[in-house]
């Protein structure tokens, strides 16, 4: 599965370019000096021990860490020419644009399977008319169509949890983003609901830029086309999947990847 | 079974002497014998207890039902309050007077202890929410005579009349804080996944509050409105100072309104047997309205309970 030919990331087109990301929470200095290029178009994945930072860099892509009470950022991150934390930038309008996935899958409770796909449009006001084509082509996209097609008003909540996750994707994918962030998105199912979604990273990853936080090494050499460790907050090592997993340049990087610790 | 178990205890006692360490768990000592029987006695206490409480509360459903049931008619509810010593007539008066101060509490309380609990819950940090959940507190504690006055100084005095609105006005007050604290209670119930989705969407945080939030927390909101409006269906000491009475059908929030609990105290002071009786017929009533506000919150509450699961 891994690709052995990939030029190392500061080399492709990159989506995001982190310099100097610094994350606090109140006093706590979560992540420290990121400095990163994401590959546009790939699966980034993200590793390391928990508490290292991971979620928290993911968070600070999509300016959902600023929502925590306490919770600063410094530094630049910088999508389609401008820095995400520019002042004229709306982090409400760039979520639409970054979209994330989360570990448990939360369908919204009050809305029918086709609620849930739409609501990113509809809870912004916006009725599409050809909201039934749109319903499809996601579901179709997310693999879901024909399981759940003559249930389309049944809750969300109904889906088994891999189905669950599925419709989450196509909420996000409905509001059209160009990145999608996901964060540990199978460590809640189960292995055959897992290799599913795999298999839908596969395809997404030619037309969006995914980044995704997993604690499996397997997943990561598994779906990733390039690999971030993360340890303590910092950023030890970026580089194509395959370096990472068995040729890396740090030997902290080369101790977690082997399992020596973690 | 029990006998199993002694024949069992005596056989082993029989053949084997416990060890020192089994022994404790052979011989009650006198300790705790009596560890034994002082249990038995407070469960016997929570028991007597139990039905000291239900005691007063089943009589005085009974005697209601006993006293209220035999004037139960169409005419009560449709019949307007006839003159001493005519027979018949109701007090349908009372009846949508009590509906339409109900009515008029509800459209002013409750959105304004549904965006009070949604302010404390999800937008107010620190100090505000603090003050504001304070208030509600002192609010709730406030008996309901001193609102009465106070609503009788602020809209009673200025507008020179007793009215339906000063009467709504005053049970709205009432109302705020229940609304508020169970709205606030079930808001932060609704789990923070929820939210996050719904920001991470793009979603603006106030359509996140009301949409996600207050959507999924709704069944249960509906819950504490029940319980706000049985807690003001009942009530007489504000009313008698802001709605006053009236003798007739009155549709007018600018003119005095009948209500049952007013017209109960009236009624029930009066020496005449038919009035007599037209209150208890009102009492009954009354805590027959309240009694299925309570049920239907209960019911609500146990479908959101099994809906969790
Ligand atoms: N809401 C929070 N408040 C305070 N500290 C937090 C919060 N969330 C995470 N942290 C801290 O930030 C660090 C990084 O956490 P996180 O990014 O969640 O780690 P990971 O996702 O790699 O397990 C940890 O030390 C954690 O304790
Ligand atoms: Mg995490």
């Amino acid at each position: 599965m891994m690709q052995s030919n990939l030029p190392a990331p500061s080399q492709l087109p990159a989506r995001i370019v982190v310099e100097d990301l610094n994350a606090y929470f109140g006093g706590a200095h979560a992540l420290h000096h990121i400095t990163a290029q994401i590959p546009d178009k790939k699966l980034t994945a993200i590793i390391g021990p928990s508490g290292c930072g991971k979620s928290t860099f993911l968070r600070c892509l999509n300016r959902m860490h600023e929502l925590v009470a306490g919770a600063r950022v410094s530094g630049r991150v910088v999508m389609d020419d401008i820095d995400i934390y520019d002042k004229r930038v709306d982090p409400v309008r760039l979520r639409r644009r970054v979209g994330m996935v989360f570990q448990k899958p939360n369908p919204f409770p009050t809305m029918s399977i086709r609620e849930n796909v739409l609501a990113g449009l509809t809870l912004n006001g916006i009725r599409p008319k050809d909201a039934d084509a749109i319903v499809q082509h996601t579901l179709e996209r997310v693999a879901l169509w024909t399981e759940v097609k003559d249930k389309l008003h049944n809750s969300g909540t109904s889906l088994s949890g891999g189905q669950q996750q599925r419709l989450c994707i196509a909420r996000v994918l409905a509001v059209q983003p160009s990145v999608i962030l996901l964060d540990e998105p199978c460590s809640a199912l189960d292995p055959i609901a897992t290799a599913r979604i795999e298999e839908l990273f596969a395809e997404l990853k030619n037309e969006y830029t995914l980044v995704m936080v997993t604690h499996n090494m397997q997943q990561a050499a598994r779906v990733s086309d390039y690999t971030a460790f993360f340890y303590m907050g910092d950023l030890v090592e970026l580089d194509t999947t395959q370096r990472i997993f068995t040729n890396p340049k740090v030997s902290k990087t080369e101790e977690y990847v082997t399992g020596r610790f973690g | 079974m029990t006998t199993e178990a002694i024949t069992l205890d005596s056989h082993s006692q029989s053949t084997k002497p416990p060890s020192d360490a089994a022994s404790h768990l052979l011989h009650a000592d006198f300790g705790e014998r009596r560890r034994k029987w002082f249990s038995h006695f407070v469960v016997a206490l929570c028991g007597v207890s139990a039905v000291v409480v239900l005691v007063p509360l089943a009589s005085i459903f009974l005697y209601i039902i006993n006293k209220g049931a035999p004037g139960l008619s169409l005419d009560f509810f449709t019949k307007l309050p006839t003159p001493v010593g005519v027979a018949g007539g109701g007090l349908s008066n009372a009846v949508l007077g009590t509906l339409t101060l109900i009515g008029i509490a509800s459209a002013i309380g409750l959105p304004i202890g549904i965006l009070a609990g949604v302010y404390v819950a999800e937008v107010g940090k620190g100090r505000v929410a603090d003050l504001i959940r304070f208030f509600a507190e002192v609010l709730s504690g406030v008996p309901s005579i001193t609102i009465g006055v106070f609503v009788y100084a602020v809209l009673v005095v200025p507008m020179k009349t007793f009215s339906a609105f000063a009467g709504g006005v005053s049970l709205a007050i009432i109302m705020i804080p229940t609304v508020a604290r169970t709205t606030e209670e079930l808001l932060r119930m609704v789990p923070s996944q929820l939210r996050e989705a719904s920001l991470a969407l793009g979603v603006p945080q106030w359509k996140t509050s009301i949409f996600i939030v207050l959507r999924t927390a709704a069944p249960g909101i509906l819950t504490g409105v029940m319980l706000g409006i049985a807690r003001i269906a009942g009530e007489t000491a504000p009313l008698l100072f802001t709605a006053f009475n009236n003798r007739f059908l009155s549709t007018r929030l600018d003119q005095p309104i009948a209500s049952l609990p007013v017209q109960i105290l009236t009624y029930a002071t009066s020496p005449y047997a038919e009035w007599q009786q037209k209150a208890w017929t009102g009492a009954f009533v009354l805590v027959f309205v309240i009694l299925i506000l309570n049920l239907i919150a209960r019911l609500g509450t146990r479908r959101q309970v099994g809906g969790a699961s």
